[in-house]
C-alpha cells in the first residue's frame, strides 16, 4: 500500500526546526571547555577546569545532594496521594469524579508563578509556627514540589488505570477479595510500570523545578536550579556551562535506553 | 471482614489524602493571595485600580501580549514542520525527529536558556563567529531584549506544541490524502487544502497550549531578557521581592488566573481533553 510521506520542502523546513532545537544544547559544549573564569569561546587551548569545580566546590555538591533529597521526597509523597487518589477514582468511580480530578489537575493548569506565589503564601504562614518547616527550609521545598508534580504522577497513574481490563477486578471481587487485596494484589501490580514512571516524572519535576523553588527559598534551601540560576543572573559562571553538558549527555542515555527499553517491550 | 467497607467510604479513604492535600497547600493559601490583593496596602480595590492605570504594569501586559502572540505563532508553524516528519516520515526520519524533539524537551529550561545565552551573548559563540569571519566589528545585541526572549521561549515552547499536533496528524485518514493526491491534486495544494484543514483541532490546541504557556512564563524571559524586557511572571516576582507591593503582585496574579482560565475555557470548547496527549 502506498503512503502519504512528507515532500522535499517538509524535509528541509524540519531540518531547519531541529537544527534550531539542537543548537543550544550543542552550543554549551565548547564553553564548558574554555580555560577563561568568564563566559567566552575557548580560544586554542581546552580546560577541564569547570567540571573540576563542580566536584571540587562544596556549594555544586551541597546543591547536587539537597535537590536529590527533595526530589526523593516530593517524589514518594506525590506518587502514593497520587496513587491512592486514583484508585479511588477508578475502583468506586464517585460521582463528581470529573470535578474532582479536575480539580487535582489545577497545579498543573495555572500558570507557575501564580502556584509560585500561593506557595510562597503558604510556607511564609507557616514559618511563623515552626523554623524547620515553611519558608526557605528543605521540608517546604518538598511539599511545595509535591503540590506542583502530584497533577503529573495522577495523569500517569490514570492513563495506565485507563488501559486496565475491569474483569479481572470483577473476577477478584466476585471471588470475595477485600478492597486492600484488590488494590494491592490485582490492580497495582498490573499498573507498576505506570507507577514508577509517575514516581520518577514526579523526581525529574522536582529535580528540575526552578519556578516556584525561586518563591520558596532565599540562602539556606538552595537546590541545584537554585544555584545555577544564581550563576545565570550575576556574572555568568562557566561551571553552568560543564553542568549542562552533563546533564544534556544524561537526558540522552535516559532517552536512547528509554527508546530500546519500550521497542523490546513493543515489538 | 469483608465486604462491610462500602463503596462510598472506601472512595472517600483512598481519596481524601490528596484532595485535603491540595485544599490545605493549594487552594487555601490561592484564596490568601487573592486577599492580599484586596487589602494590602489598604483594603478596598486600590490595587486593581493600580492595574488599570498604572503605565508600567500596562506597557508590560502589552509586551507580555505581543511576545505571546508571536511566540504562538512561530513555535506553532515550527512544530507543524517538524511534526509532520515525525508523525508521516520513513522509519529512520521518524527516530530523528523524535530525537530532536525529546531531547530539548527533557532538558531543563535553565540549561536551554544558558544555550542560548552562550549562543547569543556579545562574547557568544555567534557573536564571535561572525567577527572572527570579520563580517561584524561590533558584537550584535542578540541577547538581553526581545529578540533573546522570543528566540529563548519559542525554543522551549516548540516540543509542547509537537504533541497535540502530532494527536491530531495521528488520527487522520492516510487514504484521503492518497485520493486527492491520486486526483491529480500536487504535493502542495493537497498539504493546504486537504492535510492542514484536517489537523485544524491540533492547530487550535497547540496555539492555546503555548499561548497560555508563554503569558506565564518565568525563567527564560528573566535569563535572556535581563531585566529589559519584563513580562507579566517576573513583574509578579519584582513585586514580592524587590520593590515589596504584595498587593500588586496578588492581584496581577488574580488577573492571570481569571485570564488564562477563559483561554482554558474556550480551549475545552474547541478540543476534546483526548485530543491534547
Amino acid at each position: 500500500m502506498p503512503t502519504y510521506r512528507p515532500g522535499p520542502v517538509s524535509l528541509i523546513l524540519a531540518v531547519l526546526v531541529a537544527l534550531f532545537l539542537l543548537l543550544p544544547l550543542l552550543a554549551v559544549i565548547p564553553v564548558s571547555l574554555t580555560p577563561s573564569r568568564m563566559l567566552a569561546m575557548p580560544s586554542g587551548e581546552l580546560s577541564l577546569r569547570h567540571y573540576r569545580s563542580l566536584y571540587e566546590d562544596p556549594r555544586w555538591i551541597d546543591a547536587i545532594l539537597l535537590s536529590i533529597r527533595i526530589g526523593v521526597v516530593s517524589s514518594a509523597i506525590s506518587t502514593v496521594l497520587a496513587l491512592c487518589f486514583s484508585l479511588g477514582v477508578w475502583m468506586f468511580q464517585p460521582r463528581f469524579t470529573a470535578a474532582l480530578v479536575g480539580f487535582v489537575l489545577l497545579p498543573m493548569v495555572v500558570p507557575p508563578v501564580v502556584s509560585a506565589i500561593t506557595l510562597y503564601f503558604l510556607l511564609t504562614s507557616i514559618s511563623g509556627a515552626s523554623s524547620f518547616f515553611g519558608y526557605d527550609t528543605w521540608l517546604g521545598v518538598a511539599m511545595a514540589h509535591s503540590v506542583m508534580t502530584v497533577p503529573f504522577a495522577t495523569v500517569l497513574i490514570l492513563v495506565s488505570l485507563s488501559q486496565l481490563d475491569r474483569r479481572i477486578d470483577l473476577a477478584a471481587r466476585g471471588l470475595g477479595a477485600s478492597v486492600w487485596e484488590r488494590a494491592t494484589r490485582i490492580i497495582m501490580p498490573n499498573i507498576k510500570f505506570g507507577i514508577v514512571t509517575a514516581a520518577l516524572l514526579s523526581f525529574v519535576l522536582s529535580w528540575e523545578e526552578i519556578g516556584v523553588t525561586l518563591f520558596i527559598t532565599s540562602v539556606n534551601a538552595i537546590t541545584l536550579p537554585r544555584l545555577m540560576w544564581m550563576g545565570l543572573r550575576d556574572n555568568i559562571d562557566p561551571a553552568i556551562a560543564a553542568l549542562s553538558v552533563i546533564l544534556i549527555i544524561i537526558t540522552v542515555l535516559v532517552l536512547a535506553v528509554r527508546s530500546v527499553v519500550t521497542r523490546r517491550a513493543a515489538p | 471482614m469483608r465486604g462491610t467497607l462500602s463503596d462510598r467510604t472506601g472512595a472517600a479513604l483512598l481519596m481524601a489524602p490528596l484532595l485535603l492535600f491540595l485544599i490545605l497547600a493549594y487552594a487555601w493559601p490561592f484564596l490568601g493571595v487573592v486577599k492580599w490583593s484586596f487589602t494590602l496596602p489598604t483594603p478596598g480595590l486600590g490595587q486593581y485600580g493600580a492595574l488599570a492605570t498604572d503605565p508600567l504594569v500596562q506597557s508590560v501586559f502589552v509586551r507580555t501580549l505581543r511576545i505571546a502572540l508571536i511566540v504562538t505563532l512561530v513555535s506553532v508553524t515550527a512544530a507543524y514542520a517538524i511534526t509532520v516528519v515525525w508523525v508521516r516520515g520513513s522509519p529512520a526520519q521518524r527516530v530523528l525527529a523524535e530525537f530532536c524533539i525529546l531531547v530539548p524537551f527533557w532538558i531543563s529550561v535553565l540549561t536551554r536558556a544558558f544555550g542560548w545565552v552562550a549562543l547569543l551573548s556579545n562574547r557568544g559563540l555567534i557573536n564571535t563567529w561572525l567577527q572572527s569571519v570579520g563580517f561584524i566589528s561590533e558584537p550584535l545585541t542578540l541577547v538581553r531584549n526581545e529578540f533573546g526572549v522570543i528566540v529563548g521561549m519559542t525554543h522551549f515552547l516548540i516540543p509542547f506544541a509537537v504533541f497535540p499536533l502530532a494527536s491530531a496528524m495521528r488520527s487522520l485518514d492516510e487514504r484521503v490524502l492518497l485520493a486527492a493526491r491520486g486526483l491529480g491534486s500536487s504535493r502542495m495544494r493537497t498539504f493546504w487544502t486537504v492535510f492542514v484543514p484536517m489537523t485544524r483541532s491540533g492547530i487550535i490546541g497547540s496555539a492555546i497550549i503555548v499561548f497560555v504557556f508563554s503569558l506565564g512564563f518565568f525563567v527564560t524571559p528573566a535569563i535572556l531578557g535581563g531585566g529589559r524586557s519584563v513580562m507579566i511572571a517576573e513583574l509578579i516576582y519584582l513585586r514580592i521581592f524587590q520593590s515589596p507591593d504584595w498587593g500588586l503582585g496578588a492581584a496581577i496574579s488574580v488577573v492571570l488566573v481569571l485570564f488564562v482560565g477563559a483561554l482554558m475555557a474556550l480551549l475545552f470548547r474547541y478540543v476534546k481533553p483526548k485530543q491534547l496527549v
